[in-house]
C-alpha cells in the first residue's frame, strides 16, 4: 500500500474490502449520512405512507379527530365522479402541447437559434429565458397577468387592437392560452440548457463537412444536428411530463383552475383544491391523497423507468477510497 | 446582391430571437416601467412619480413594515441555504468516498427522490408538521424545503467530491486524521466553488419559494415576501398595480444580482434538473 501513495492503484493491487473494513466504513458513513437520511425518511418516506393511509380513509374537515377506514372507496370515487372526466383532458391537453410547444419545441429554436449566432449575444439571449426561472412567481404571474390586462392598460390589447381583435382581458377571454404560455416561457429554459452543451460538444468537423457538401444551414440542423440530439431530446421530454403533470404553482396563481367551472383545473391542482384549500368550504383530505397517491404512483413508476433508460449505473460508479 | 444576401442571413436569426423574446422583453420592461408611474397605458406611463417605493419606509401601510416581512424572508433564505449546504455536503463525502452498506440502494433512492415529484406530498406533509408541532412556522418551512432539495444538493456535492484527487486525503489519513477532520480541514475548502454554487442556489430558490409558505403559514407576521405579494394581488380593495410592481422588483432585486454575477455558476444547477414551473 505504501508506494501506491503517488500512483492510484489499479484495482487488481487494492485489497478486496473486507467485511469489517466494510462494517467501519458503514458506521463512519452513517455518522456523515444520519442528518440527511432524518430528514428524507421524514418528509419523503413517512409522507408517502401517510399519503397512502389517508387516501384510504374518509377524513375531511368533520372526520378530522377519527377517520373511518373505508378502503378503496376513495378512489372509485375518483374515477366516478363527473368532474374527473374533465380533469385528465385538463391534464393531458396542458401537459401535451406545453410540452410540445414549450419544452421541447420553443427550448430547441432557442438553443438552435443562440448557437448559431456568436458566442456572447447567445448567451444574453439564454440569459433572458432563464429570467422567468429565477424570478418569484408571484412576480412573474403578476406581470403576464398585467400584460393580459384590460383594454386601456395591458400591453396585449395595444399590439392587437390595431389588427382588428377586440380588446379583452386575456386571462378570462383565453385562460388556457395564457396558461401554457406562462408554464412554457418558464419551462423551455430548461430544455434550452441541455441542448445547448448539447450541440456545442458536437464537433466542429461535422458541421464543416456539412458546409461543404453544400448543405444549407436547415439541412445541416436536420440531417446533422437532431439526430446526434436523440438522447437529449428524450431525456428532456421524459424529464419535463413529470414535472408538468406535477406542477401547480403557476397555475393556482394565474388563474386557480377558472375561470368558471373547472375550465384550467389539472390533476395536481386538483388535489392541492380538494385537501389544502378551502375550495367547496369541505376541507376533504382522502380524497385528495387519493389524487395525490395515483400522482406518488406515475412519479416513482416514471422516476424508475427514466433512471433505468438514462444509463443509471454509470451514475452509481463505486467509491474511490474504500479500503482505507 | 451576394453580400446583400450574406447580410440577411446573418440577422435572421436575431430577428427570430428577437420576436420570440419579445413577451418577456415587455413585461419586464413593464415591470420597472410600472414601479415609477402612476399608472400605465401598455407601455407608456402618464405621469413619473416615486410614491410606489413609499413602503420602503412608511410603515403604516395596512399590512405593516415590509422590514419584518423581508427579514422573514432572509430568514428562510439563509436558513435554507446553510442548512442544505451543511447536509448535503456531509452526505455527498459518505457517498462519494466511503464503501458502505447499502450505498447502491441509497444512491438509488437519492435519484429516485431528485426526479420525484415532491409537491404531491404536501398533504401528507401538512400531518409531519402537525405532528412535530412545527406548523405555521419558519423553521418547518425551512426543514420541508431543506428535505425537498437535498436529493439534488447530494448529488451535486457528491460530484464536487468526486473531482477531488484523493491522495492528499490518504497521507491524512495515514497520519491517523479521523474521517470527519478529513472533511473539515482538508476537502471541504477544497471544493469551495461547487459549495458557493450550492449555497446561492439555494438562497435565491428559498427567497422565491411561495407554496411552502403559503401552504404552511398562516401568520401574517411570519408570511415572506412571495406570501405578502400575493394577498396585495388577491386582494380586491388593493388594485395600485404600481405599488405591487414596486414590491415585486423589490422581491426580485437581489435575486437579479445574484444572477447577474454568478450565472456560469448557477446554469450547471439549473441543468442538473430543477423542478417546479415545469
Amino acid at each position: 500500500m505504501a508506494e501506491s501513495t503517488v500512483h492510484p492503484p489499479s484495482k487488481a493491487l487494492v485489497a478486496q474490502p473486507t467485511l469489517s473494513h466494510r462494517l467501519r466504513a458503514s458506521a463512519t458513513a452513517l455518522l456523515f449520512l444520519l442528518p440527511a437520511a432524518a430528514l428524507v425518511i421524514t418528509f419523503f418516506i413517512v409522507p408517502v405512507i401517510i399519503t397512502l393511509y389517508i387516501s384510504m380513509t374518509d377524513m375531511s374537515t368533520s372526520t378530522f379527530s377519527d377517520p373511518n377506514f373505508i378502503g378503496l372507496q376513495n378512489y372509485s370515487r375518483m374515477f366516478r365522479s363527473g368532474a374527473m372526466g374533465k380533469i385528465v383532458r385538463n391534464t393531458v391537453f396542458y401537459v401535451g402541447t406545453t410540452l410540445a410547444l414549450f419544452n421541447v419545441g420553443m427550448a430547441l429554436v432557442i438553443a438552435l437559434l443562440t448557437t448559431h449566432i456568436p458566442r456572447r449575444s447567445g448567451a444574453f439571449f439564454r440569459a433572458l429565458w432563464l429570467l422567468p426561472r429565477i424570478t418569484p412567481s408571484v412576480v412573474y404571474i403578476m406581470i403576464w397577468k398585467y400584460l393580459a390586462a384590460d383594454a386601456p392598460f395591458g400591453v396585449f390589447n395595444q399590439v392587437l387592437q390595431p389588427l382588428g381583435i377586440a380588446p379583452e382581458n386575456w386571462v378570462l377571454a383565453a385562460p388556457w392560452t395564457m396558461v401554457i404560455l406562462v408554464n412554457g416561457f418558464i419551462g423551455a429554459s430548461f430544455g434550452m440548457i441541455i441542448f445547448t452543451s448539447a450541440i456545442e460538444s458536437i464537433p466542429e468537423s461535422y458541421l464543416h463537412a456539412s458546409r461543404v457538401d453544400g448543405a444549407t444551414a436547415l439541412q445541416t440542423i436536420r440531417y446533422v444536428i437532431l439526430p446526434l440530439l436523440r438522447w437529449p431530446l428524450l431525456f428532456v421530454m421524459t424529464y419535463q411530463t413529470l414535472s408538468l403533470m406535477t406542477s401547480f404553482e403557476q397555475i393556482l396563481l394565474l388563474t386557480d383552475g377558472g375561470p368558471g367551472y373547472y375550465t384550467t383545473e389539472t390533476w395536481a391542482l386538483q388535489a392541492y383544491h380538494r385537501a389544502l384549500s378551502n375550495y367547496f368550504g369541505n376541507v376533504n383530505f382522502g380524497l385528495g391523497a387519493a389524487l395525490a397517491a395515483v400522482l406518488v404512483l406515475i412519479g416513482v413508476i416514471l422516476a424508475i423507468v427514466y433512471l433505468r433508460v438514462f444509463r443509471f449505473g454509470e451514475l452509481v460508479q463505486e467509491p474511490k477510497i474504500e479500503t482505507l | 446582391m451576394i453580400e446583400e444576401r450574406f447580410r440577411a442571413r446573418n440577422i435572421l436569426p436575431y430577428l427570430l430571437l428577437l420576436l420570440l423574446t419579445s413577451p418577456l422583453l415587455v413585461g419586464y420592461l413593464w415591470l420597472i416601467i410600472a414601479t415609477f408611474s402612476r399608472r400605465t397605458f401598455g407601455l407608456q406611463p402618464d405621469s413619473l412619480t416615486l410614491a410606489n417605493w413609499q413602503f420602503l419606509w412608511n410603515f403604516d401601510t395596512w399590512q405593516g413594515s415590509i422590514w419584518a416581512v423581508t427579514l422573514n424572508t432572509l430568514l428562510l433564505a439563509a436558513g435554507l441555504a446553510i442548512v442544505v449546504v451543511a447536509l448535503s455536503s456531509l452526505a455527498g463525502y459518505a457517498l462519494s468516498r466511503l464503501d458502505f452498506i447499502g450505498r447502491r440502494a441509497f444512491m438509488s433512492l437519492t435519484l429516485v427522490l431528485h426526479a420525484f415529484p415532491s409537491v404531491t406530498l404536501l398533504i401528507a406533509i401538512y400531518f409531519v408538521l402537525r405532528e412535530l408541532r412545527l406548523y405555521n412556522t419558519i423553521a418547518g418551512v425551512i426543514l420541508v424545503k431543506v428535505a425537498l432539495e437535498m436529493p439534488l444538493g447530494m448529488w451535486l456535492m457528491k460530484g464536487f467530491f468526486d473531482n477531488v484527487p484523493w491522495d492528499i486525503e490518504r497521507a491524512a489519513m495515514v497520519d491517523g486524521a479521523s474521517r470527519l477532520r478529513i472533511w473539515w480541514q482538508i476537502v471541504l475548502p477544497l471544493i469551495r466553488p461547487g459549495i458557493a454554487a450550492l449555497a446561492i442556489f439555494s438562497f435565491i430558490s428559498g427567497w422565491n419559494e411561495f407554496l411552502i409558505p403559503y401552504t404552511f403559514i398562516l401568520s401574517r407576521q411570519r408570511a415572506t415576501l412571495a406570501v405578502y405579494l400575493q394577498q396585495l394581488v388577491g386582494d380586491s380593495r388593493f388594485v395600485d398595480y404600481g405599488q405591487v410592481a414596486a414590491i415585486g422588483l423589490f422581491q426580485m432585486l437581489p435575486v437579479l444580482l445574484f444572477f447577474l454575477f454568478t450565472q456560469r455558476y448557477l446554469l450547471n444547477i439549473y441543468a442538473g434538473g430543477v423542478k417546479g414551473g415545469a
